[in-house]
């Protein structure tokens, strides 16, 4: 997943203390000022954390500048719901969803006017999986039969010695047919696999980036509806209008500018005296009291997205762990409607499942009563767990990180409301790490004393990306090491299951199945909070969450 | 006075070093992993961890990894960041904003400080004294971040009189509320110091000596009082000067100022040590050098303290 | 106005603790003289009198909370947050629903505890560090001086978050208590230098005067001259900037807290609650307005009780 966005800001009390993304506001249409460029747009952008490489973007600031710049395989239509419809790809065809065939339309151009081919695909899935490169996002080729050829591992994870150098350069499963045509092999079925397409990292690269990568992510030259200009560190990343575009959805704007801001608040500002065109992210300063809307009126954009926030509970701790009516006698103890309300402004929204609601095959209600609050329920459910031969921790941590996301009130109000069920017998506390990075190093190495917040942003809209990368045994962001083999099986037929329908139901059984042990207590889903100048019209948001720059027009003045 | 320049000239050199060497040890060794939180709720991708650690030589024992970057460093080569921007770039975008801003500030600092502290020690306890002294105290008494915001709030958002933010081009006229905002609690300090070391030389020999001889007052306050009286004052400046720059974090966050404290507190938090290192060492280097200036002029402005 | 001796005792003695503490080895001949003056000097200044009241007052909160309010700051009920004052809360409420009043009388004792105690550690190793620097001169002059400079560079930020997530890591369950000391320890390891260079200064500035090379051509002993001459002349400025350190200490605090780095919540400190609706200003200024004022009266406090300190205590003022 990107990196969620609410890490781009230090949110919450230190809004204004950002961190990652930083600075220099105006900077956009040289002097800030709206009208410097009448065919300009100016949309909030931040710093990206890597080099404008797809296969190097896991975070929203870069990702969204190169889905300007990139067009992939598939992409994902906001005008349905963000399902995903063929782009470069002509078709996308397999009997067994393990045996792909992806043919490609004829005459799409990169910026630098060469042609998009096979092989740039090939190519790049190859450069970008290749363990040498170290790109961020290698593993996601990781589906593709032979990957463990050009991927190795140090063997002692971070000590003094060194991967072995990888087998081979290519994949064994890719391979090029004709010109518009090629041939991709996994080496096991995922019924998901065209849809993961649309993300980023599967993007083409041109023959030059091979020639030179160092150029390219000073330049990146990308075959998607906006080419890049040029970018001022920590100021701008300024694109203009590829007139060669060849997909359905091209630029009606000529110039699009990302301005990076120090602060939310000052884009804010900005977005209300209209320098700013859009903006995805309404500071809370500005939700508080519901005061956007007032300044914003018809100009307000509410909608919601793909995140879904949860705590989790490790499973290699008993102490914590426990047993499955003293996780449930937690959930119900967290007042989720009054807090999504008074600490949120109901910016976020109580959910009843573990997939945000709006991706493709969510179904509503998989937790049932024991996502709501009832603290009756709560307090019985919790001597149950007592008289099965728990005992509570004296103090249960909530642990989150200081630095960024603003996850402080909202821990500390669950922390209160569980607290407060309980009487005082169990008294829950929310505990800061100072940074993200010492947060994240903690839980990756399996060491929390406590229970801890997690947060899922969709890469692609589906329900499979909200379940087999959290709670497969082993998989990727299993941190809290949940185990489940019935739940690893059922996971297991809908990866294999062919027709889309019947896949999407066996997943959603998957999802029911999470209530039982309830490793991750579900709190709320995003909404969306973005506003726009007067300047713009046709304004449409992503399911992502951000500006359809390719939709977006500009007022004739 | 010029073997004492030198010999401090020359002491600069451990210093720097032992400072160098100390950030890069703390920063590198900051509890967690440098690379674990550049990835979101997933652990990272090894290789990407693995060319990482390779390019910033974090396998090596420390003292080679220090060797490493100094070795760079005497070459003119800063490197490059983790997101792939060459550090001297960085730095050169960001030093000239901050500067810009403690300059402000540091004017503010002499201008309203060491003014109030001067008119204030010459008639204590009138009006004017109790004015300044109770608003000093206020300004004391709130932590920076809230007159920044209380500042902001007030005459940027409600009043419209400044731009709530400062634009990219840090023109001059807007930097007076955030420099003011930066330079609050040095202000406040500084009228206080020159306050009580001017009402203290007033009493003294000299002073009643200068006045008995029947100089004008005026001389007697410009010439004897002043200069022994603003000692502990330009201590205070002296030493702020580092902090001004360093310590403009909270305020360059609150005002949108690309500067130096927001990139070492974003390095800081990101774990990302290859901007801190030189930035922190510039502005050690800002530091001693101006302590150095500060004992100089301690020299000029009091006869009675000599180097040998 | 009556005779103020009766309401005195809590804040003098410890304030008079704090600066004899600084001189207890000192071999005075007569120990008592300067301060008794002092002592004689202050029981008839009203800046002393009323700073003195309201800091017993203060202190009175910190030791007892529970005899101003009733209310536990701790319960939160979280449907009437951010409500503005009224006539069952008279500061309102804050964003976690819990009454302010309440948690401003209950923040008093970590903020000042805080703020005091790093100052004295700061102080304390601030002036004697000065004091040996100054009058010792060259070596120790100079390795003191760049050793503190090293500190003085440090961004305080940087330091901050190093000393405190490697002295407290998180997952290593501090206590609350530990917590402070830690918070204290490190402000008083990034601010001592500069009370370093305040009483460095100080002393150089009197140590060429004629008193002390008469003292000298007497034959004093070096104890003698730093405590009987110097240290009196130079109290002054350390002084004023202690008690003014106090105040900002408790600003530091939440700065601290601000980022991250500070006290953490279950604790409750006037910092704390500042940082925590710095977001709220413009919606509900209550919840911040109520701490910062108390923690201004708290700073001035303690200034004014520092000024008329210094004027008892400078025999020259006298």
């Amino acid at each position: 997943m990107r990196v969620s966005r609410g890490a781009r800001y230090l949110a919450g009390a230190a809004v204004l203390m950002t961190a990652v993304a930083a600075c220099g506001g105006g900077g956009g249409a040289s002097g800030g000022g709206g009208k410097a460029a009448a065919d300009a747009i100016n949309v909030l952008g931040c710093e990206p954390e890597n080099p404008l490489i797809p296969a190097d973007a896991n975070e929203v600031c870069g990702g969204k500048v190169l889905d300007s710049l990139f067009t992939g395989l598939v992409e994902y239509d906001p005008d349905r719901n963000g399902e995903p419809v063929n782009a470069v790809a002509s078709a996308i065809e397999s009997k067994d969803s393990k045996v792909w065939t992806i043919k490609l339309n004829q005459g799409w151009k990169f910026h630098d006017g060469t042609e998009v081919k096979a092989k740039n695909f090939v190519d790049a899935w190859n450069w970008s999986a290749h363990s040498k490169n170290g790109m961020q996002n290698g593993s996601w080729f990781a589906d593709i039969e032979g990957f463990s050829d050009v991927f190795t591992e140090d063997p002692d994870g971070d000590g003094p010695q060194k991967a072995p150098e990888p087998k081979s350069s290519t994949m064994k499963g890719l391979k090029v047919i004709d010109d518009y045509t090629f041939e991709v092999t996994l080496s096991h079925p995922v019924s998901v696999f065209p849809v993961k397409l649309g993300y980023t990292t599967f993007s083409p690269l041109p023959d030059s980036f091979f020639k030179d990568p160092e150029a390219f992510k000073k330049k990146p030259i990308g075959n998607g509806p906006f080419k890049f200009v040029d970018r001022k560190n920590q100021q701008y990343i300024h694109e203009e209008k590829f007139a060669e575009y060849k997909g359905a959805r091209a630029a009606k704007v000529n110039k699009l500018n990302w301005k990076i801001y120090q602060n939310e608040d000052s884009a804010y500002a900005d977005l209300v005296s209209g320098k700013l065109d859009f903006m995805e992210s309404i500071p809370p300063s500005a939700l508080s009291g519901d005061k956007w809307k007032t300044d914003l009126g018809e100009r307000a954009i509410s909608g919601q997205q793909m995140v879904f926030q949860s705590v989790t509970f490790p499973m290699y701790n008993k102490k914590i762990w426990g047993n499955a009516e003293w996780r449930k006698a937690i959930s119900m103890a967290i007042d989720r409607d009054t807090i999504t309300d008074k600490i949120f402004n109901k910016g976020r929204l109580p959910i009843k499942g573990w997939v945000a609601p709006g991706v493709t095959g969510a179904k509503d209600g998989a937790c049932g009563e024991f996502c709501t609050y009832n603290p009756e329920k709560a307090k019985q459910l919790l001597a149950e767990a007592k008289q099965k031969g728990f005992t509570p921790p004296a103090e249960l941590k909530l642990f989150y990180n200081a630095d960024r996301g603003g996850h402080k009130e909202w821990t500390e109000a669950v922390a209160n409301s569980v607290t407060q069920t309980f009487g005082g017998e169990v008294k829950m506390v929310a505990t800061p790490y100072p940074t993200f990075d010492e947060f994240r190093a903690a839980i990756n190495d399996h060491k929390m004393e406590g229970i801890y917040r997690t947060g899922w942003q969709a890469d692609y809209p589906h329900i499979e990306n909200f379940l087999n990368p959290l709670y497969k045994t082993g998989a990727s962001s299993n941190d809290g090491l949940y185990s489940n083999k019935k739940l690893d099986a059922k996971l297991k037929d809908a990866d294999k299951e062919v027709d889309p329908a019947k896949s999407q139901a066996l997943y959603q059984e998957a999802e029911a199945m999470l209530a039982e042990d309830m490793n991750a207590i579900p709190l709320w889903y995003y909404g969306l909070q973005a506003g726009h100048s007067p300047n713009v019209k046709n304004v449409k948001v992503t399911p992502f969450g951000e500006l359809d720059v390719t939709s977006v027009e500009l007022n004739k003045s | 006075m010029g073997r004492y320049t030198l010999r401090r000239l020359l002491q600069l050199i451990p210093v720097i070093l032992g400072t160098t060497f100390l950030i890069h040890f703390l920063v590198w060794n900051l509890p967690g992993d440098p690379f674990a939180g550049r990835c979101g709720e997933r652990p990272c991708n090894p290789a990407y961890i693995e060319r990482m650690t390779e390019l910033y030589n974090l396998n090596d024992p420390l003292i080679i990894q220090y060797g490493k970057y100094l070795l760079n460093l005497l070459q003119g080569n800063f490197g490059e960041d983790f997101r792939g921007v060459p550090v001297a770039e960085t730095m050169a975008e960001v030093w000239p904003n901050t500067v810009k801003l403690a300059v402000v500030a540091l004017s503010i600092e002499i201008i309203i400080g060491i003014g109030a502290g001067v008119l204030t020690g010459l008639k204590r306890g009138g009006f004017l004294d109790n004015l300044v002294m109770i608003s000093t105290l206020f300004l004391m008494s709130l932590p920076v971040f809230v007159i920044g915001y209380l500042l902001q709030l007030t005459l940027g958002l409600q009043l419209g009189i400044i731009r709530p933010t400062v634009s990219p081009e840090m023109p001059w006229s807007e930097l007076i509320v955030p420099g003011f905002v930066l330079a609050s609690l040095q202000v406040a300090f500084t009228a206080r110091l020159t306050r009580a070391s001017i009402a203290e030389n007033m009493r003294a020999d000299y002073v009643r000596t200068a006045v008995a001889k029947g100089l004008p007052r005026r001389r007697v306050v410009g010439v004897h009082l002043l200069r022994n009286s603003l000692i502990p004052a330009v201590t205070f400046l002296g030493t702020e000067v580092g902090a001004l720059m360093a310590g403009a974090i909270v305020t360059e966050g609150i005002f949108n100022i690309n500067g130096v404290g927001q990139t070492i507190y974003r390095g800081i938090i990101t774990h990302d040590a290859t901007a801190v290192v030189p930035m922190v060492t510039v502005l050690v280097l800002v530091y001693l050098l101006a302590t150095l200036l500060v004992d100089l002029l301690y020299a000029v402005l009091d006869p009675r303290i000599r180097y040998e | 106005m009556s005779d103020p001796t009766a309401l005195q005792p809590g804040p003098v003695t410890t304030d008079a603790q704090a600066t004899t503490e600084s001189q207890a080895t000192a071999p005075v001949g007569k120990p008592s003289s300067l301060w008794s003056d002092a002592w004689h000097e202050l029981r008839r200044k009203p800046l002393f009198i009323i700073s003195s009241v309201l800091l017993l007052v203060i202190l009175v909160m910190a030791a007892f909370p529970q005899l101003f309010t009733s209310v536990n700051p701790e319960w939160a009920d979280l449907k009437k947050s951010l409500q503005p004052p009224s006539s069952e809360h008279i500061f309102g409420i804050d964003i976690q629903g819990r009454d302010v009043f309440a948690r401003t009388i209950y923040g008093a004792r970590t903020s000042i505890l805080v703020g005091v105690l790093a100052t004295l550690a700061s102080t304390l190793i601030g002036g004697l560090f000065g004091i040996v620097a100054g009058y010792l001169g060259r070596w120790a002059d100079t390795l003191i001086s760049r050793f503190a400079e090293i500190f003085l560079g440090l961004p305080y930020v940087l330091g901050a978050i190093i000393v405190l997530s490697t002295l407290a890591p998180v997952s290593s369950d501090p206590s609350r208590l530990r917590i402070m000391v830690i918070v204290i320890l490190v402000m008083a390891l990034l601010g001592w230098p500069i009370l370093m260079r305040i009483s460095r200064s100080a002393i150089l500035a009197v140590k060429h005067s004629d008193y002390v090379m008469a003292a000298r051509g007497l034959g004093a002993s070096p104890m003698r001259i730093v405590f009987r001459h110097l240290l009196p002349n130079a109290l002054a400025p350390i002084i004023v900037v202690a008690t003014i350190t106090v105040g900002s200490y408790i600003g530091v605090e939440a700065t601290l807290s601000f980022l991250g780095v500070g006290l953490r919540s279950p604790v409750i400190s006037w910092g704390l609650a500042i940082s925590e609706h710095a977001n709220y200003l413009r919606t509900a200024p209550h919840a911040l307005l109520f701490p910062a004022a108390f923690l201004s009266a708290t700073v001035l406090t303690f200034v004014m009780l520092g000024d008329a300190v210094r004027d008892a205590l400078d025999p020259k003022l006298r």
